[in-house]
């Protein structure tokens, strides 16, 4: 091989190497957008939901109340029969079957949609109205193009006739989307097409609030502890291999302590934001006390030394000066904390979030859900109208953790000091 | 009622706060002296004392109050005459008396029960006035004392300093108290399963289906029963799979990871880098449920396709598809650690290495990398303990089943997944089902600690060699 061979050779190899380089790079924001894309497209339609526009005639033979009807006896009165009277007008059925198939195209969220609008106006007895009523998942899923209608009639969920009176409801033009405001107000359900995030958001938002209330003052203590008045002894050694060693614990083994602790010996309350707050606190505590720690030792030491030169006690020096000089970064990395114990699963699993859980939580000790959690259970669900909520809900918690950063940074950059 | 006395010992702390100023000034006019500090750290002292020793012994109160009360009341359930058999039972007659005493139970009541419950009316009202005084006892002679010391005019600052150290340094031993908690949490239960469960069956034993164990009282098993047992609980297949799917995963994120981060090290452009860095970091903030969503719903069923397509057997919950998005999750940590790493080789044995003649690749390959392997291969140590403890991704994208195998396109089960499936829904405590999961977490515990002391010590060293 000759000395320009072997030099191409060399500089081939160069380029290779680069390429290598270039590709990974490639490789791993290829597979951000990926999963956003993907997560993206699946979830969006969410937000919308299927409806029926329908005429409703309230008749008060069936209804057995009157006009101006007080709202208790609005609520006890029975308005089954007056949606099955209405509902199987929407399409000429020819017999029993054949109504019970079109019932089926409504959600069973109906009864409770048709009592509402009487709740609203309760002189609507002798009279009709058009109501935009719910449609059920699978004319939901239909309407929105993610079920395939060119499947055998046997495997599909929708039979051929329901498929006609659909195609009856979309020539009519009585077939549209509105928004869905179920999936930002309602609980857990087994219908996915009234189910919501209402509970987990409002549990998240519970078990958060306690992890910063318990993790942030602990963790600011015990770094301003260690960076400023800790004697060097094996007792802060230890202390620190502690916390490192902590932030490396798997997260699932907090869910471990947090059963035989929480549960188990103190008997907190199953299934509720308290305990999953105090386990996201234990398990947040490290990973907040290190950047913590690192913006305490970023002021410079003259600081303190020039409050100490004024006749400032150690601690007017350090609670005066230096802590509030730290404070965006301790914000920061608080935040960044709370980001990650947001996006925490497993520890929540074990101690039982996974509960199907209807009811909106009104207080941190009652049984609740969180938005990982209903991600978990939703993924687990037949159901395909599970599919596009579990996307949605993806979409909010990745909302929730690019705003909470967005602020993380801010925050550093705008209030941070530099020191040069 | 714990609100209730917090509020009141925060409201009787302000009143002191205000009297213990207004006291200490008048005071120092009425006789004429210099006070040690000034007047406000007579109320700050003063608050302390009246809270902390009084909030320390709510939440001390209030932690063993329910065990003991339980235990009382299940002893005064059998003097009465209530039958239980096991823990389990026990636990059930407790909870039917609570709901009872609170009004809650509408099953029928015989008289044991009746008189059960009205026993826990006594004891909760006994304990909760004992609490009370209690309280009230520790407020009053603390307060005594830290008032004597301010009318002897005490330096405050100086001992409120001293009692504000004490509390910094009490926080940061929660770190120690976590750790602590962590460790009796899970020996104390897994002491319980190697007491039925021989520990060298679990460990090499090469089937794992606990399922077998399911509503068994660990303290009353027979010999026929623990014949039967024996082979149930082998954690083999578990750490096979646990680290094979770790290796796929590895097989992913280590070439992209060191690749990305020595090209972010040494060829990128400051502003490639400062665009690419943070979007790849992105990957490492994604919650792992999203991935495990991703592998179980879009990856598992594409690779089943490819595979049917391809004339092959893909299980929808392979290895192979938990392990390429884990790889994928990793990514960053490999990265980012190895940027760091490499940037921090000083810029000497790359202008040696330049001086005589090797091109830029070549000066990696041979200088910059061996030079700072030993961080690299600390940042690889740490990314395979964070693999073999993740946990969702495995319990939404791989296996349930524990098979002992090294087809990537079976399905397999890890640690963590079996830990999740044993734990979820109902548990009997004191079943050896329920006690394995905590003696794999002691497990997956150890495991992790053991690879990052290894993989910190690596890294440290490395780091001082070119400090």
């Amino acid at each position: 091989m000759t000395k320009e061979e072997r030099l191409k050779k060399r500089h081939q190899a160069e380029k290779r190497f680069r390429f290598y380089g270039l590709t990974s790079i490639f490789v791993a924001l290829l597979f951000v957008v990926i999963l956003v894309q993907n997560i993206f497209s699946k979830g969006s339609s969410a937000f919308k939901k299927t409806v029926i526009t329908t005429e409703i005639f309230f008749d008060q033979e069936l209804l057995e109340i009157q006009n101006g009807a007080s709202q208790d006896e609005i609520m006890e009165a029975d308005f089954y029969d007056v949606m099955i009277e209405n509902l199987i007008k929407a399409y000429p059925a020819k017999d029993r079957d054949e109504e019970d198939e079109l019932l089926k195209l409504f959600s069973g969220e109906a009864e409770i949609e048709i009592k509402k609008a009487f709740l609203k106006d309760n002189n609507l007895i002798g009279k009709t109205i058009t109501l935009d009523l719910t449609a059920s998942d699978d004319i939901d899923q239909l309407h929105k193009g993610n079920y395939p209608r060119d499947l055998p009639e046997e495997r599909r969920r929708i039979s051929n006739f329901q498929l006609i009176i659909y195609d009856y409801f979309v020539e009519k033009k009585k077939i549209s989307k509105n928004f869905n405001n179920y999936f930002f107000t309602n609980g857990d359900s087994r219908d996915p097409e009234i189910a919501g995030i209402g509970g987990a958001l409002v549990g998240s938002f519970y078990s958060i609030l306690i992890c910063l209330l318990l993790a942030f003052p602990i963790a600011v203590l015990a770094s301003i502890y260690l960076e400023e008045f800790a004697p060097k002894n094996k007792i802060t050694d230890f202390i620190e291999i502690n916390i490192n060693n902590l932030a490396a614990v798997p997260s699932i083994v907090y869910g471990l302590l947090a059963l035989q602790i929480l549960l188990a010996t103190i008997q907190l309350p199953r299934s509720t934001p308290l305990v999953a707050g105090i386990t996201l606190a234990l398990m947040t505590l490290p990973r907040i006390i290190i950047p913590c720690r690192a913006s305490l030792k970023a002021v410079p030491p003259s600081i303190r030394e020039g409050a100490l030169a004024v006749g400032a006690s150690k601690f007017q020096s350090v609670f005066h000066h230096v802590v509030p000089l730290a404070l965006p970064g301790t914000l920061s990395g608080t935040i960044i904390g709370l980001a990650q114990a947001l996006g925490e699963t497993a520890p929540l699993i074990l101690i039982g979030m996974v509960a199907f859980v209807v009811d909106i939580p009104s207080s941190p000790v009652d049984p609740s859900s969180s938005l990982p959690v209903q991600v978990y259970l939703w993924s687990e669900s037949a159901e395909r109208g599970f599919v596009e909520k579990t996307s949605a809900t993806i979409m909010m918690l990745l909302t929730f953790l690019i705003v909470m950063n967005f602020v993380a940074v801010y925050l550093r950059q705008k209030f941070e000091k530099r020191w040069n | 009622m714990n609100i209730v006395l917090i509020f009141l010992i925060s409201i009787f702390s302000v009143s002191l706060f205000f009297y213990g100023k207004s006291k200490t000034k008048t005071i120092s006019i009425r006789d004429n002296i210099k006070l040690n500090a000034l007047p406000k750290f007579y109320g700050y002292y003063l608050v302390l004392w009246c809270s902390i020793p009084s909030l320390v012994f709510l939440l001390v109160w209030s932690l063993f109050e329910p065990t003991i009360i339980k235990s009382i009341i299940i002893e005064t359930a059998a003097n009465q005459g209530a039958v239980f058999n096991d823990k389990n039972e026990a636990n059930l007659i407790y909870e039917k008396i609570k709901a009872i005493h609170l009004g809650t139970y509408f099953g029928d009541i015989d008289s044991i029960l009746k008189e059960s419950a009205l026993a826990y009316a006594k004891f909760i009202n006994l304990f909760t006035n004992s609490k009370v005084v209690l309280i009230f006892g520790i407020i009053i002679a603390s307060v005594v004392y830290s008032l004597k010391k301010i009318r002897n005019n005490n330096k405050a600052r100086d001992d409120v300093e001293v009692i504000l150290k004490g509390l910094l340094f009490a926080s940061s031993l929660i770190a120690i108290l976590t750790t602590l908690g962590i460790i009796f949490s899970l020996l104390f239960e897994s002491i319980k399963f190697f007491s039925v469960i021989n520990i060298f069956d679990y460990l090499f034993g090469t089937n794992w289906s606990p399922q077998r164990a399911f509503v068994r009282d660990a303290s009353s098993i027979t010999a026929a029963e623990y014949e039967e047992l024996k082979d149930a609980f082998g954690f083999i297949p578990l750490i096979a799979g646990t680290s094979f799917i770790a290796f796929i995963a590895m097989l992913v994120a280590v070439p992209v990871g060191l690749f990305s981060g020595i090209y972010m090290a040494e060829y990128a452009s400051i502003k490639v880098r400062r665009i690419s860095k943070p979007i790849i970091e992105i990957l490492a903030g994604i919650p792992t449920v999203v991935y495990g969503f991703f592998a179980a719903l879009t990856v598992g069923p594409f690779f089943r396709q490819v595979g049917e397509n391809l004339g092959l057997t893909v299980s929808s919950e392979s290895a192979l598809a938990a392990g390429l998005i884990m790889g994928i999750m990793i990514i960053p940590y490999i990265s980012s650690l190895s940027d760091d790493v490499i940037n921090s080789v000083p810029q000497s044995l790359r202008d040696g290495s330049y001086a005589v003649g090797a091109t830029k690749s070549e000066t990696i390959k041979q200088v910059v990398i061996p030079a700072a392997l030993p961080g690299i291969i600390g940042s690889v140590l740490l990314a395979v303990s964070r693999a073999i403890g993740e946990t969702m991704i495995v319990v939404m994208a791989a296996g349930l089943a524990a098979n002992l195998t090294i087809n990537p396109l079976e399905s397999t089960t890890t640690i963590t997944t079996q830990i999740v499936m044993i734990l979820v829904g109902d548990q009997e405590f004191d079943s050896p089902k329920t006690q394995s999961a905590f003696a794999l977490g002691l497990t997956l515990f150890i495991a992790t600690l053991v690879l990052n002391y290894i993989a910190q010590r690596a890294v440290k060293k490395y780091r001082e060699k070119y400090d």
